[in-house]
């Protein structure tokens, strides 16, 4: 599917943690359906939205599916760039190793895996959003 | 310019849905272009036809309907978060077996992509939630 | 680029109005609708978080949720600007793009 025109950049903002509501599991169908439109997609996780990545999600008890998986294949979709808030983290006690290790094969860099996941201040998240054309919140 | 509005929560139960009505009514009064309302997650509660809201008060699927009629907006309902939640249009329910369909007047069903492609090809998609 | 924040949860129900201030870059406006409006409003706890950002930011506010809400446009922390819908609109429209906290 392309889309004519100048490209895009979109920016999914995720602000809520998993399974207490549906939201990130719904935006990331939105990420993926958007994977094929080739627009600049990059996606945000501040406050409670830092848990979506965490590692070692168990289900089971709870009786719902475990979606988390699903984020370790947007880099096969074109997606590489998660913007992680280090305030949100720090906040939560967390650290990137709480997170799931989420790769991209470069096809630019001889196909070399390089983590999607980037830990960035809030400043610079910040100054990532004004610079977007379409921001969509869940 | 050219306006494409989300609707993330179902009606009543949040103001998302009287708030972006309120919003597409002044933008056409402004002389803009609203060319999408998509509905997503509870959104699409906004598009069952088989609501009964008290007399006295507004009708949000019908106020969608007439302001989507009057100025020939594109209500469009993700197919994906529409099943999850039981709204279907006639295919749907045919394709689902279900014993009956609910969408209403002036609403479609149709994929994610409409969402993008709003994003895409309008000047500002403004997004109404929780 | 300027882009206009909006935030439609009250600041003592959720985090969204706290996390925009954190989040909104000079030169850019936040305009509080539905539950938002409390955020607007002086002598809240949270009206010095709004002070802080309004000599970099334009602060607006949505007239008709404030009036819903039995609050008055006169009790606006000072500076902030009461719009309506059509005034919502036109900082959509002259905003470069915009980004609803929830």
């Amino acid at each position: 599917m392309e889309s004519e025109g100048a490209i895009k950049k979109f920016m999914y903002v995720n602000r809520k943690a998993p399974y207490g509501t549906i939201y990130a599991l719904e935006s990331l169908e939105v990420v993926l359906i958007g994977a094929a439109f080739d627009q600049d997609v990059s996606l945000a996780f501040i406050d409670d939205g830092v848990y979506q990545l965490a590692k070692g999600q168990e289900t089971k008890g709870i009786g719902m599916k475990n979606f988390s998986p699903i984020y370790n294949v947007l880099g096969d979709y074109g997606i590489t760039k998660l913007y992680v808030e280090k305030e949100s983290l720090d906040a939560r006690g967390l650290t990137l190793d709480d997170l799931q290790e989420l790769v991209y094969e470069d096809e630019d860099d001889d196909w070399e895996e390089k983590p999607s996941i980037r830990v960035v201040s809030a400043e610079e998240i910040r100054d990532l959003m004004v610079e977007q054309d379409v921001v969509l919140s869940f | 310019m050219k306006l494409a509005v989300m609707v993330n929560e179902g009606p009543y139960q949040h103001q998302s849905a009287d708030s972006a009505i309120a919003f597409v009514k002044a933008a056409i009064e402004k002389g803009h272009e609203v060319m999408r309302v998509f509905f997503y997650h509870d959104g699409v509660n906004n598009g069952t036809r088989y609501g009964v809201p008290p007399q006295d008060d507004r009708n949000i699927t019908v106020q969608w309907g007439e302001i989507a009629e009057k100025h020939n907006i594109d209500l469009v309902i993700c197919v994906a978060a529409a099943q999850r939640r039981g709204i279907l249009d006639a295919d749907e329910a045919k394709r689902h077996g279900k014993d009956g369909d609910n969408i209403a007047p002036g609403f479609r069903i149709s994929g994610l992509g409409q969402l993008i492609e709003a994003g895409i090809q309008c000047d500002r998609l403004v997004v109404f939630g929780d | 680029m300027a882009m206009l924040h909006t935030v439609n949860k009250s600041p003592f129900e959720k985090n969204a109005a706290a996390s925009c201030v954190k989040h909104v870059q000079a030169g850019s406006s936040i305009l509080f609708i539905e539950d938002g409006v409390y955020a607007a409003m002086a002598g809240t706890e949270f009206a010095d978080s709004v002070k802080n950002v309004m000599g970099d930011c334009k602060i607006y506010v949505l007239g008709p949720d404030v009036r819903a809400r039995g609050l008055s446009e006169d009790n606006v922390i000072e500076g902030v600007s009461v719009v309506d819908y059509g005034g919502f609109v036109d900082l959509v429209t002259e905003h470069d793009n915009v980004q609803s906290w929830l």
